[in-house]
């Protein structure tokens, strides 16, 4: 690992941009019916015209444009409406055609932004340059056989967007909050599931330094292979310190493609920019242009989800919501329409949240469990809460006694559980009455204490009449008639 | 344009092809005559023309994001040069292009 001198680092300034490539959640792939689908057995998922057979047509995909039109609107850019495609041209095994198609000179989507958390916690907004349709390459294995190369086209043609974004990132936590960022919009938005491990969604970093207050950007580094929002961090500390040294020893950063080794955290030259590929686009002969037509995109407008942004925003400004429950809450979108569940059947927006971050997020940790899975209905959780607010039981009760029951029995009305497991408070006037008049003869001193001024003596009686009810009794009934008991 | 050794090479290197000086001079003389041939276009004022993409003016050819025509694993398989069960086979490819 590179050191570098805090005093040093604090001298330049950071300059990335990201460029994030999303595989789409359809059926068939992008330009054919082939099957699109990940971990099936190699090269069970092709057709000809992904294997490249003479003779074949791409013909569009419509689920591509409707997602792109999707991940458009959510990212703030404006619609292309008349677009062509293009061939992106290389020669490799794992790209039977020679080419992809793409979009190069009308991307779908252009000058968007999002807003998110810079590394202060304040709102900063990036720029999104354009999003494109592409389509994927097949899968090249190299280490299954010492004399080939192993090719899996299962992958060859799987749809793609690709969102690039401005070199507006100026902080490592930028990036990575821009990256999760585009990662919960993608997924609530259901075009990609977001899973980077598995390398459904990809990300290179464009990495460039320069003296804090210029206005040259420094020469530019690319790095790929980052399987990690991690390990994205990683790749970007690394490569800003690897360039701040150089600049430091008195050199020049040469402008080249890196990749990131996850085994040691470093970024190693893949090539130079006399090495620089050059895809000689042209226009895609073989596809008819696109048009997006203002009923298309209304469609699309119509059936959107809601957005994470825009829960966060009714959370907060309707519900009354903190920051900290809305943030937590819109993180995932399984648990935000959770929570929205509940609320259908309760307005205690406060106490719904409570119980989904507290009790069920901490029921599914415990119990790695995903709340898509989780057995209690939000309808139950809902009954729950007006346990509490109805004052049939405490807080205490129902958190630590009637919902642990719940997930074992998750038809069972709560209010049932605690009837059967004798945890219903005792609201009963005459019984309530009864059990503080012994209690207040037991001590008659005391009582005599409270009268002359000494009201912190109620706890001693309170804690009295719980001890009789079987810690049952309505706390909030009992210290009211407590109070008037010792005031007779 | 004019096409020189340079510009054959380079191109050879993008098509991944090899072949010796010879070749290399039919090739430059091949290519020349080509480009002068289609550099006949500049003759003509298109100044303020809008380039034509498509001949065709049908739009949106589209397709249902259907599984329609996905090929068996032994039929993909069966015209490749060299193959197992599984994957198709070539010679060991270390560097890795850029993918998407």
């Amino acid at each position: 690992m590179i050191e570098t001198r805090a005093e040093v680092l604090e001298k330049y300034q950071l300059v990335v941009g990201l460029e994030i490539h999303a595989q789409l959640i359809t059926s068939s792939k992008a330009y054919s019916g082939a099957v699109n689908a990940y971990g099936d057995l190699p090269n069970a998922n092709t057709c000809p015209l992904t294997l490249g057979h003479p003779g074949t047509l791409p013909r569009l995909n419509t689920a591509v444009v409707q997602h792109a039109v999707r991940l458009g609107l959510a990212t703030n850019c404006s619609l292309t409406r008349e677009m062509h495609f293009a061939r992106k041209n290389y020669f490799y095994a794992d790209l039977p055609k020679g080419y992809q198609i793409t979009q190069d000179t009308t991307p779908i989507c252009t000058e968007g932004h999002l807003t998110v958390k810079d590394a202060d916690g304040n709102d900063k907004r990036i720029g999104i340059t354009r999003i494109h349709i592409e389509e994927d390459a097949g899968k090249s294995i190299h280490d299954q056989d010492p004399f080939n190369t192993l090719v899996d086209l299962n992958r060859a043609g799987v749809p793609l967007l690709e969102i690039v974004s401005e070199p507006d990132i100026r902080s490592i936590e930028e990036a990575y909050n821009y990256l999760a960022e585009v990662r919960r919009l993608v997924r609530y938005l259901d075009i990609c599931d977001g899973n980077m491990e598995e390398g459904s969604m990809r990300c290179d970093a464009n990495v460039s330094v320069m003296l804090k207050g210029s206005k040259t950007l420094g020469n530019r580094c690319e790095v790929k292979n980052m399987n990690s929002l991690r390990n994205v961090q990683r790749a970007i500390t690394y490569e800003m310190k690897r360039q701040i040294a150089i600049i430091e020893a008195g050199g020049t950063v040469e402008q080249q493609t890196r990749s990131f080794d996850a085994v040691n955290g470093t970024t190693f030259t893949l090539r130079g920019k006399e090495d620089a590929h050059d895809y000689r686009y042209f226009p895609e002969p073989d596809m008819q242009p696109l048009e997006l037509s203002e009923e298309a995109v209304e469609k699309v407008k119509k059936a959107m989800p809601p957005l994470p942004r825009d829960l966060y925003k009714r959370y907060t400004e309707e519900l009354g919501l903190s920051d900290y429950d809305a943030g937590i809450l819109t993180e995932s979108k399984p648990t935000a329409l959770y929570y929205e569940e509940i609320i259908k059947y309760t307005e205690n927006y406060k106490a719904a949240a409570n119980k989904v971050i507290g009790e069920v997020k901490t029921y599914l940790n415990r119990t790695a469990t995903r709340i898509e899975d989780f057995p209690v209905k939000p309808e139950k959780i809902a009954a729950l809460i007006r346990l509490t607010d109805e004052n049939k039981v405490s807080h205490s009760v129902a958190s630590q006694q009637i919902f642990p029951l719940m997930p074992d029995n998750p038809d069972k009305d709560p209010e049932d559980l605690a009837r059967e497991n004798d945890l219903l408070q005792e609201s009963d006037d005459n019984a309530l009455e009864a059990m503080a008049r012994k209690a207040v003869a037991a001590y008659p001193d005391k009582a005599e204490a409270y009268r002359k001024g000494n009201k912190g003596l109620l706890g001693l009686f309170m804690g009295e009449v719980m001890k009789l009810s079987d810690r049952k009794a309505n706390p909030k009934m009992a210290s009211d008639i407590l109070k008037k008991i010792l005031e007779e | 344009m004019k096409v020189d050794d340079a510009l054959v090479d380079k191109l050879a290197k993008l098509a991944k092809l090899e072949f010796g000086p010879e070749e290399r001079s039919a090739i430059r003389t091949d290519l020349g005559r080509m480009l002068d041939f289609a550099e006949q276009l500049n003759e003509v004022d298109t100044e303020g023309v809008a380039p034509l993409i498509h001949v065709n003016p049908e739009k949106n050819i589209f397709r249902p994001d259907e599984v329609s025509e996905s090929l068996m694993q032994k039929e993909a398989l069966q015209n490749a040069p060299d193959h197992d069960s599984y994957y198709f086979k070539v010679p060991k490819v270390v560097e890795n292009p850029d993918k998407g």
